[in-house]
């Protein structure tokens, strides 16, 4: 019997030693995109470098996601070691305490190299509280044949005038070609990610200095009404129902004239296994209005700890690895320059093969430049954000007020209605959260 | 005449039946041909509805990227055990409830299947909250228990109804003959009901293998069923139709088939006691 237990024991000690008993496991929550996607299966790389840290991913839909992270991170679940979350909560959660800074992501991270519009979305009180790990801007994609055949030119940086006069010009109904494609499904990241990033460009704010809202302003009426004016007249049918991934497949088929939507889907359009207009797609910059501000918003999907965690120095480690700029030369090694995710780094725009492998990567510097966070509008605000407003009440506000906007793009409200209610809900909520008296 | 008018009218009849059989079923015959399509034809317009390049690819690429038979034995695993949970408690239940009723009975049936009425989203912090103070996130025995308590009031209500159609002589008869309560239960009732403890048992397995809201805001990497498995193929930004659908055919694929087998069980069990 002694022997049996000494067996035993013996054999116990012996696969503590073997087994990878210090392998830390962290589990890594994320949203389901190519360049997310890709990451996992380059994890051999992250896993040869690091063999005591094992890797589990958790991949969901981005809604799913938000109210999955979100709940997890309030009442410090404690399920997640790195999250995927955007450039919305990063500013909120960190002020909540609710993350750990990263400002200790090595040496030679090189934290500088970080394109600084994204940077500074992601900074507060000067501490960095999340790594970008992909950025987007919005910009026009267009029909360069289309637009040659109505005997125009898209200038590089084009204002919304331009933009009705070709949409009017490039508009063939009978043969189910639209001049221009734009989101129209309610969502506070649907259609209005597009409005309030239109509405930035004609001078039109979300609150005042006072945090009152301000959709009983000219600016925010001329906004409206010239958006449904070209949806109306030049747009598909059906288009309150339109998001990024409708409005990708129209674009694809060759339905639409031009297209105002993220910068990302510029891989898509020019890809041609899955795009029939690959060949014909041309770039511009976001239209404005002569006021100094563009219509296009500035995202990033961002790599944070959870505070409270208890592998923060592991999660650092597979953090500092996924944002670096050698990650970006390991997916061009393995997948080509153009599938390395964009937006994040400055020395990737300074990269001649990558510019070469990417023909819409000037345009999306530009886009993402030429957005700012900090002071997103004509007028200034009291808060911080080009497409959202970085508020936790934001997300309800937000998603109703797109509700009333594709409302009046389906004609059942007139835009006065719209714009009356938005407003109304809006009040009726921050007065209710304190902002106004 | 009349046998013509008969024959007719059993072809509308059945025509009829057909073309609602075959609306019902068609969003899933779809998702199962867009599951053989590639990405760029399954947003083609006007859709093709056979005559495309059948393709394996996305079956592939979600086997490649997830671990299905995990994904699939957490459903399994959370489905039979929260079934088989609930129906450990409703059985006791429905036998007071249907032959020894007290004075509130119809109240407390009522007040079980009011709490079918409160939106789950709204219990959903303190319950996260309690999980995570007994370590039950993430894990199948969590799930069990929750998917149980919130398909108890159904699975009580259906064995209250099958129970009350059988006579309460036949117990009687059974205790006279010296039966003791548990030989009662054992013995005398359960295989008299055992259509409808089955077609319950059936009706639940389906209700918690399809359960989408607790099974994705409970758990992470661990123990996420086959809902979890599908929500990691839609995305907002990209094309994703084919793969979701690839998805989808295989989440789906086991309780079709078990529905199929099951549907005579199913139907009788479910049409039980309407026609009196």
């Amino acid at each position: 019997m002694t022997t049996f237990i000494r067996a035993l024991l013996g054999a116990t000690a012996i696969s503590l030693a073997v087994s990878p008993a210090l392998a830390e496991k962290l589990t890594i929550a994320t949203v389901n995109n190519g360049d997310m996607i890709r990451m996992q299966k380059l994890t051999d790389d992250f896993a040869a470098k690091n063999p005591d840290i094992e890797l589990e991913w958790v991949t969901l839909e981005e809604n799913v996601l938000r109210q999955r992270v979100t709940t997890d991170i309030a009442t410090k679940g404690g399920q997640y070691d790195v999250m995927t979350i955007g450039t919305y909560e990063a500013p909120i959660w960190a002020k909540q305490g609710w993350l750990v800074a990263l400002d200790d992501l090595g040496a030679d991270y090189d934290v500088d190299d970080l394109l600084p519009a994204i940077r500074g979305g992601l900074t507060v009180d000067g501490k960095l509280y999340a790594a970008p790990f992909y950025g987007e801007s919005s910009m026009v994609m267009y029909r360069k044949d289309l637009m040659e055949k109505a005997g125009l030119t898209m200038p590089d940086a084009p204002t919304w005038d331009f933009i009705k006069e070709a949409a009017a010009a490039m508009t063939d109904k009978g043969n189910e070609v639209y001049g221009i494609c734009l989101r129209g499904k309610a969502g506070w990241g649907e259609n209005m990610a597009f409005l309030s990033a239109m509405a930035n460009s004609y001078g039109a704010r979300w609150f005042d200095m006072d945090w009152k809202p301000q959709f009983d302003s000219e600016a925010w009426k001329a906004t409206l009404t010239d958006y449904l004016d070209l949806m109306n007249n030049y747009g598909p049918p059906g288009a309150s129902s339109n998001g990024f991934n409708e409005n990708l497949a129209l674009f694809q088929t060759g339905k639409c004239g031009m297209w105002i939507d993220a910068t990302v889907a510029a891989s898509f359009v020019t890809n041609p296994n899955d795009s029939q207009v690959a060949e014909h797609v041309g770039f511009a910059l976001a239209p404005d209005k002569g006021l100094g501000k563009r219509g296009n918003w500035l995202w990033a999907w961002n790599l944070a700890i959870p505070a409270g965690s208890q592998k923060t120095e592991a999660a650092k480690k597979f953090i500092a690895w996924a944002t670096s700029k050698e990650y970006l030369e390991l997916v061009a090694s393995k997948e080509g320059w153009a599938n390395v995710p964009p937006g994040t780094r400055t020395s990737l725009y300074e990269n001649e093969n990558y510019l070469e492998a990417a023909p819409f990567a000037k345009m999306t510097l530009d886009s993402i430049n030429a957005a700012d966070p900090q002071k997103p509008t004509v007028d200034e605000v009291p808060y911080v954000g080009v497409q959202f407003v970085a508020i936790p009440e934001f997300q309800g506000i937000g998603t109703a007020v797109g509700q009333q906007f594709s409302a009046a793009l389906a004609g059942t409200v007139s835009a006065e209605q719209a714009l009356q209610s938005a407003q109304q809900t809006t009040e009726r909520t921050m007065r209710r959260a304190g902002y106004i008296k | 005449m009349a046998r013509r008018a008969t024959g007719t009218r059993k072809l509308v009849v059945t025509a009829l039946a057909w073309a609602v059989g075959l609306a019902i079923f068609f969003p899933i015959l779809w998702t199962i041909l867009t599951s053989f399509k590639t990405e760029a034809e399954a947003i083609a317009s006007p859709p093709s509805l056979f005559a495309f390049r059948w393709t394996l690819e996305n079956y592939v690429e979600v086997n490649s990227r997830s671990d299905y038979f995990l994904h699939f034995m957490n459903s399994v695993v959370i489905s039979l055990g929260s079934t088989l949970l609930g129906l450990l408690i409703a059985i006791p239940a429905a036998w007071s409830m249907a032959f020894v009723p007290a004075k509130r009975t119809k109240d407390i049936l009522m007040w079980m299947l009011s709490t079918k009425m409160l939106p789950p989203v709204g219990v959903l912090v303190p319950i996260y909250l309690m999980f995570r103070d007994f370590g039950l996130l993430d894990t199948r025995i969590g799930l069990i228990v929750v998917l149980t308590l919130i398909n108890l009031p159904i699975i009580v209500w259906m064995l209250f109804t099958y129970f009350k159609e059988i006579p309460g002589e036949i117990l009687e008869a059974a205790r006279m003959d010296g039966a003791s309560l548990w030989d009662e239960v054992v013995y005398v009732l359960t295989p008299m009901a055992v259509p409808g403890i089955a077609s319950t048992l059936l009706l639940n397995i389906i209700l918690a293998w399809n359960e989408a809201f607790w099974t994705l805001n409970l758990t992470a990497a661990k123990a996420a069923p086959l809902t979890a498995f599908i929500a990691s193929y839609s995305s907002p930004e990209g094309l994703f139709y084919a793969k979701l659908s690839a998805a989808s055919t295989l989440a789906i694929a086991p309780i079709l088939i078990l529905g199929w087998f099951s549907q005579k069980q199913l139907v009788r069990g479910l049409t039980f006691g309407a026609v009196k």
